[in-house]
């Protein structure tokens, strides 16, 4: 009797809850990772939504100074460590082993590590408002601002900003790990590495950027930690330290890490526009050489962020920032030749792929702008900046995210969205991004320096500012439709069935939502869309084929 | 208990206790997977390396003057450290006869060589710790200046990373104690090794960078 062993499948007698608290299944890891997401996104945007009040009119209107400066400095740090990274990671947790037709990810107990982890660092972050001084450094938390001293950030707050982004950083280290054994040890028989889903390639080179960046914004925020409570000199001048350093070091991780927060977004739009547009990838091995090359390139551009400090070598630098619009180039002709004289459909995950094109290509472009030394003296630290790089994460990679949310939600629930309200998610999400941030390119030309709560009501700058803050709530206004959505579709939302949008990867295979470890059988993997494949007649006779049993289970 | 032929043992049927091996012949799933965690490891042991030169770099001296005693800073190998060196090497070779004897399927060579390193790994730290204070007692903290905060910041690290290790090596010695590898399964034994070997390249560095590299005297002397 003892000796009966319970099979995976069957069902357990936890509680849903305990069961997804304890889960080590990767789709439940990746959608718990997007509930996660999700919620510190909400966060940081009414902390947005704060700056963005403040700064409608010139004066102090709502908060002080100190305030402001918390205001910005969580905001960042909420959009990037617990939003966009992590749901990028969400997203490559779900689809990728999927993808590459494996049960799981290499070491399913790790990955719900990488997750837990992310929710302690959050609630760190939230406790340091009850500290009597959030963080107020800016999320780049540059010394000697970020030392404890007067004028600089005094008291705990700080320190659980330190140990927080210690915490994701060693999510991600685990998180790139995983993904790098799962994506060269478990690919299915057939599955080589170049009909990998370009979802997978990215993830790939994601993790590695993870794998050998992170360690050392690791290692300088452990340093910042030591000046901070035991008397350090790393970074403080009055001691002997070298404050460029400290940029040096961040740097030398967030450079790539702005990689990392695109890389995968890129990915799953390469996953939609080839489907919506019933049409391979154009130029499959191109997008893999390109994004292997930004990878590369994106360890050696770090100090572009710190032309104007004067101690980084401003002709190199320069050059390795142009040289990587070249990979990023190939990517959009890559994407538009995907679409050429292809069969598109307007579907939501079009819509969204379409963002990401448009407003990538501007935020592409503008940094481009600002990668011209003399250029990048006359806008640092201005709002030209911060238009760039919103472009780039926001309609980046946030429109990439509601690509994939829109693709994936039916294979993750089952369920379908409405078509009707992701298209005035959209609509709205659209403008109110470009009224926002467009007027922000000709503010940082007209001088607006970047993290002031005040501004001259006489320096030409009321007009674009009250735009940009209508704008703001435009796009908090576009989460109602998405909620909504989300909502109704989980309560009532119309059966999704196996492959609602005649897909060509793997996932798409198997039920919606797929079954614990995945797979009974694969289809024969012949080419980068075995579903297509499939579809079309030329693998029939191989689609029944069981796969053998020391192969879809022994690693 | 026959040892002639090859007895199934659990591990052969459990749908999760395959997940560890590759029947394809390769590299294993845990090896694999440490390497690339030490590769993040080098990288972290980078960072504070580049913060080690930039700042003697910047130093006009080095060692600097302790602003206490008004000298400057002196190490010494003697007696602790360099004994302290010799034993962390060596016991990268009884990690190593560990692993060779566990491959053979020699369980009582794998347990001797696994205790022995074990008990290094942590004689080390008792070392280290005696070390520290005595430092401290000369007035060298982590608090004076540039020369303390480098100096302890990279070798309290280091430690950590021994003390990580010999927890790895605890962990190994238990389970090889209760039989649990043999010369098919042995990937963990295989994995902490690559660590701990890691670990002791690192000190080598350090301590050739912190105890034998030169220093430099100050400009115009």
């Amino acid at each position: 009797m003892a000796t009966t062993a319970l099979h995976p499948a069957a069902r357990t007698y936890r509680s849903t809850l305990y069961e997804w608290v304890t889960t080590t299944d990767h789709k439940k890891i990746g959608v718990m990772y997007l509930i996660n997401s999700f919620l510190f996104f909400f966060i940081g945007g009414l902390l947005a939504l704060g700056v963005r009040s403040e700064l409608a009119q010139p004066g102090l209107q709502f908060v002080t100074d100190q305030v402001y400066n918390e205001l910005f400095t969580m905001h960042a740090t909420f959009m990037i460590f617990l939003f966009i990274i992590p749901i990028l990671a969400g997203f490559g947790n779900f689809i990728v082993p999927l993808h590459i037709g494996a049960p799981d990810v290499a070491f399913p107990r790790i990955n719900a590590l990488s997750l837990w982890l992310l929710p302690m660092a959050g609630l760190l972050l939230l406790l340091s408002f009850f500290t009597g001084q959030a963080p107020a450094a800016g999320w780049t938390s540059y010394s000697p601002l970020a030392q404890d001293r007067p004028l600089g950030a005094v008291g705990p707050g700080q320190d659980l900003w330190i140990v927080a982004v210690v915490l994701v950083g060693t999510s991600s280290i685990l998180g790139a790990v995983n993904f790098l054994v799962t994506i060269f040890k478990m690919r299915a028989p057939g599955m080589t590495l170049f009909r990998m889903p370009i979802m997978v390639w990215t993830v790939l080179v994601t993790s590695v950027l993870g794998l050998l960046a992170t360690p050392v914004l690791t290692s300088a925020l452990i340093m910042l930690f030591i000046d901070r409570n035991y008397g350090g000199a790393f970074f403080d001048p009055r001691n002997g330290g070298d404050a460029i350093l400290y940029q040096n070091v961040f740097w030398f991780y967030s450079h790539p890490a702005v990689y990392i927060m695109v890389l995968p977004a890129m990915g799953i739009i390469s996953e939609v526009l080839p489907v919506f547009s019933r049409k391979p990838l154009f130029g499959y091995k191109a997008f893999v050489f390109a994004t292997a090359a930004i990878g590369a390139l994106g360890f050696s551009v770090w100090a572009h962020h710190m032309f104007t400090t004067g101690a980084v070598y401003l002709p190199f630098f320069s050059l390795m920032t142009f040289l990587i619009a070249v990979p990023t180039g190939v990517k959009m002709f890559n994407w538009i030749f995907t679409m050429w004289r292809g069969k598109l459909r307007l579907s939501t995950p079009l819509l969204f792929a379409l963002g990401f094109l448009s407003m990538f290509l501007i935020g592409g472009i503008n940094g481009a702008f600002s990668a011209a030394v003399p250029v990048d003296f006359a806008l640092h630290d201005t709002y030209w900046v911060v238009a760039h790089l919103h472009y780039v994460l926001f309609g980046g990679s946030v429109f990439g995210v509601m690509a994939g949310l829109y693709y994936w939600f039916p294979k993750m629930t089952g369920r379908m969205l409405s078509e009707g309200l992701g298209k005035i998610q959209f609509v709205l999400m659209f403008i109110g991004f470009n009224l926002t941030f467009f007027p922000m390119h000709q503010l940082g030309l007209a001088g607006m320096p970047r993290r002031i709560a005040d501004y001259s009501s006489t320096a030409g700058w009321n007009d674009l500012n009250l735009l940009a803050t209508i704008g703001g709530f435009t796009i908090a206004a576009s989460m109602v439709p998405l909620l909504w959505n989300i909502f109704v579709s989980l309560r009532s939302g119309k059966p999704a069935g196996d492959d609602p949008w005649e897909a060509n990867t793997l996932e798409w295979a198997t039920s919606s939502p797929p079954p614990p470890y995945n797979f009974d059988h694969l289809p024969e993997i012949r080419s980068e869309r075995p579903l297509f494949d499939l579809r079309h007649g030329h693998a029939a006779p191989a689609a029944t084929a069981v796969v053998p049993q020391s192969a879809s289970t022994s690693h | 208990m026959a040892t002639d032929s090859h007895a199934l043992t659990p591990e052969d049927h459990s749908p999760v206790g395959g997940l560890a091996h590759d029947e394809r012949g390769g590299i294993s799933n845990v090896v694999l997977g440490m390497l690339l965690f030490i590769t993040s490891e080098v990288m972290f042991f980078a960072g504070l390396f580049a913060a080690y030169f930039n700042v003697r770099a910047n130093a006009p001296q080095w060692p600097p003057i302790n602003a206490e005693t008004g000298e400057a800073f002196h190490l010494e190998i003697l007696p602790l450290v360099g004994p302290a060196t010799v034993l962390l090497i060596l016991s990268s070779f009884t990690c190593q006869f560990a692993v060779w004897a566990i491959r053979r399927g020699d369980r009582t060579a794998f347990l001797r060589n696994i205790g022995v390193t074990f008990a290094i790994g942590v004689t080390f730290l008792i070392m280290q710790a005696i070390d520290y204070t005595l430092l401290y007692g000369e007035g060298i903290t982590l608090g004076s200046g540039t020369f303390g905060t480098t100096y302890f910041t990279l070798t309290g690290f280091h430690g950590a990373h021994v003390f990580g290790g010999a927890n790895m090596l605890g962990v190994v010695l238990y389970r090889g104690l209760a039989g649990q590898f043999s010369a098919r399964h042995h990937d963990a034994v295989e994995a902490v090794s690559l660590y701990w070997h890691f670990v002791d390249v690192v000190w080598i560095l350090l301590f050739s960078l912190l105890y034998l590299l030169p220093g430099k005297s100050p400009a115009g002397v």
